[in-house]
């Protein structure tokens, strides 16, 4: 069932949390594929299944069934340490809360996961993390603390964090939620911008606003895929940005 | 993982956060350091009791004419061969474990000067007697060999002779007739009191015991022969060596039996050893347990920490720590931890046994071997309790560690 050339295939991925008493159908066969250089936007609400659905495509959480092949690699056969080796080379985490190590710089926090991998011989691991900062935009800001750091910077070291070991694919669990508007469209235009870089990029979010600006949209609901659709005009981030056109359009306001 | 890299990780964390790693340590700290104050203190006890039991004659041989045996009759001391002075100076040529010996004639005496006149006993011993009972003088001076070699007639006064005959005054250069023999006093031994069995021992005069022999008793015999041993701890090896010159000295053939009698006070050297032992033992357990106290103390910090860090190690694992990664960092920061804390116990139980030193008149001893191993059990107790927590922290779950908040 592999293929070389899909970053993800799933097949009938399932997963059942177990409470004991009540067990929870999270995921209900999920069949997914996804190429290398998309920039894909998984929608739905709340206890749609969507996020059960990253974690198990970010080697963090283990499928109830089905099978799962990223970058041709059979993840249901893997032991816990290949996994996180997995994590480390082949995935760039990203999280809603961005989860950087407090008291620790920006540097040291885009390093860590050099620090734990073990394909790397002799690199300069100090000039990897400048090239990962100065491609989201961060290199005058490396020395700052995450505290001293806005949260759309913040959530821009964590970018770097996450390309820092050039993963495969680079997952991002509601990346703008805890932004604003207006940062959160930046942060859509560092995304496509990385993905013009030829970088696979798939996000979780429930803001259509946020989706628009990917080029494929696959929806869930009850956990299963309700649709599946390549976007035929991304919206463009920079351009946005730059026209203001965002403010007009009345895209700040949430539901 | 690079070793390099575990190290550097655990380092930052470490330093980063400098509360936590000071109240961790602080368990430590005070564990080594009062193990090391105590045990020093204990051992300063230690010594003083052993001194002042030692003072009290352990170290002491005495050497007794032996009996006779007359046709299956064991006859009295003083019924057979006696000492001689030739047994005193084998003693002294040939015995390595002994660190002085002394001949004793004893003599009942009439005495008259100053005042009146007084009965007395009066001993006859060499020069070093004073070195064997750990005796000193309150005025004046001991005799020399000198005045033992040339049978001078000088004289060394207890406490009660003092009273009874000058009347409480110093004596020194006094005459005192001892049977009609003119000595001249020439110092007053310290007052003892009364020995364990009532008796005074404050009522006697010393004099070299060539004079006493010649001049007093008349004899060419000694009475008992006084040995006293380098140390306490050598005192069986010291009594055997005694015995056996002894035997040489007599001829007495192998399997014959001894013509003398070596005694030691071994019930009190034991009631020494005793007491130093049960202190040590005391001290240990008191030592162990406040250093078990300060690892329970790193066990819970480490496992608060895991605790509290649990969301942090949800994020390394996310990034690709592995599980053996997490476990090393732990322990790293753990034994770190323990080391320093013990690296600094030790500076400042140095630093409070000098304070101790100087502020009170106690006798402090710091054993190397009690430093190294408190400090070596403050290692062994970082590791042993920081595998505990480190391993349940190898063992989250990632996704369960990033949710926890």
């Amino acid at each position: 069932m592999s293929d070389e050339h899909a970053v993800i295939l799933t097949a009938g991925i399932g997963k059942i949390y177990d409470s004991g008493e009540v067990q929870v159908e999270a995921l209900k066969g999920i069949d997914m594929r996804i190429e290398p250089g998309e920039l894909v936007a998984i929608m739905g609400a709340s206890g749609s299944g969507k996020s059960t659905m990253l974690n198990i495509l970010g080697c963090l959480d283990h499928s109830s069934s089905g099978d799962y092949y990223l970058d041709g690699i059979h993840v249901n056969e893997l032991v816990p340490d290949q996994l996180a080796d997995i994590r480390n080379r082949k995935i760039g985490f990203i999280f809603q809360g961005f989860n950087l190590l407090s008291r620790t710089s920006a540097f040291e926090n885009v390093e860590l996961p050099l620090l734990y991998s073990r394909h790397l011989e002799g690199e300069d691991l100090a000039a990897l993390t400048r090239q990962a900062l100065e491609r989201v935009g961060l290199a005058d800001r490396m020395h700052h603390f995450p505290n001293q750091l806005s949260g759309g910077q913040q959530q821009r070291v964590a970018i770097a964090r996450a390309l820092v070991n050039q993963p495969a694919m680079v997952l991002a669990d509601e990346p703008t939620g805890n932004l604003d508007t207006r940062t959160s469209i930046e942060i859509m235009a560092t995304f496509q911008k990385l993905n013009r870089q030829g970088i696979t990029i798939i996000m979780v979010t429930h803001e259509h606003d946020i989706a628009d600006y990917c080029k494929r949209i696959i929806e869930f609901r009850d956990g299963r895929i309700v649709r599946d659709q390549q976007v035929t005009q991304p919206r463009h981030a920079d351009r946005d940005l730059e026209s203001g056109h965002w403010q007009a359009s009345g895209l700040g306001e949430r539901p | 993982m690079k070793w390099k890299n575990l190290i550097k990780v655990a380092f930052k964390s470490i330093v980063k956060n400098k509360m936590r790693t000071l109240l961790t340590m602080l368990g430590i700290i005070i564990g080594v350091a009062a193990v090391i104050v105590m045990v020093a203190i204990g051992k300063g006890a230690e010594k003083r009791i052993q001194d002042q039991i030692a003072s009290m004659g352990t170290n002491l041989l005495t050497i007794f004419p032996g009996s006779m045996q007359s046709r299956g009759v064991r006859m009295g001391p003083d019924s057979g061969v006696q000492l001689t002075l030739d047994d005193v100076e084998r003693l002294k040529r040939e015995a390595t474990l002994v660190q002085a010996v002394s001949p004793m004639v004893r003599s009942g005496a009439q005495l008259i000067g100053g005042s009146g006149n007084w009965n007395s006993s009066v001993w006859g011993v060499s020069e070093q007697y004073l070195e064997i009972r750990d005796w000193s003088l309150s005025s004046g001076e001991f005799f020399s060999s000198a005045d033992v070699r040339a049978q001078n007639k000088v004289c060394v006064v207890g406490q009660t002779i003092v009273k009874n005959l000058f009347a409480g005054d110093d004596p020194v250069g006094q005459q005192l007739r001892v049977r009609n023999v003119p000595f001249r006093i020439i110092g007053v031994l310290k007052e003892r009191g009364q020995s364990s069995f009532g008796q005074d021992q404050d009522d006697l005069i010393i004099a070299p015991y060539s004079t006493v022999l010649t001049r007093l008793s008349g004899q060419v015999h000694v009475n008992q022969i006084l040995v006293r041993a380098v140390s306490l701890e050598q005192m069986e090896s010291a009594q055997a060596e005694v015995t056996a010159i002894m035997r040489d000295a007599h001829r007495i053939p192998e399997g014959g039996d001894d013509d003398f009698t070596v005694r030691n006070q071994t019930d009190i050297a034991a009631t020494a050893q005793e007491t130093s032992s049960v202190l040590t033992m005391l001290l240990a357990s008191i030592a162990s347990i406040s250093l078990l106290v300060g690892g329970i103390g790193i066990m819970n910090i480490m496992l608060v920490s895991v605790t509290e860090r649990t969301h942090e190690i949800g994020i390394r694992m996310a990034i690709g720590a592995r599980g053996h990664d997490i476990l090393v960092q732990f322990l790293i920061e753990a034994v770190v931890l323990s080391l320093s804390g013990g690296l600094i116990g030790v500076l400042i139980g140095f630093l409070a046994t000098w304070i101790v030193n100087m502020a009170t008149d106690w006798v402090t001893v710091i054993s190397p071997t009690n430093v190294l191993l408190s400090f070596g059990f403050a290692g062994a107790v970082g590791i042993f309790f920081g595998y505990y927590p480190a391993r349940k922290a190898a063992a989250l779950n990632p996704i369960e560690a990033l949710r926890y908040e």
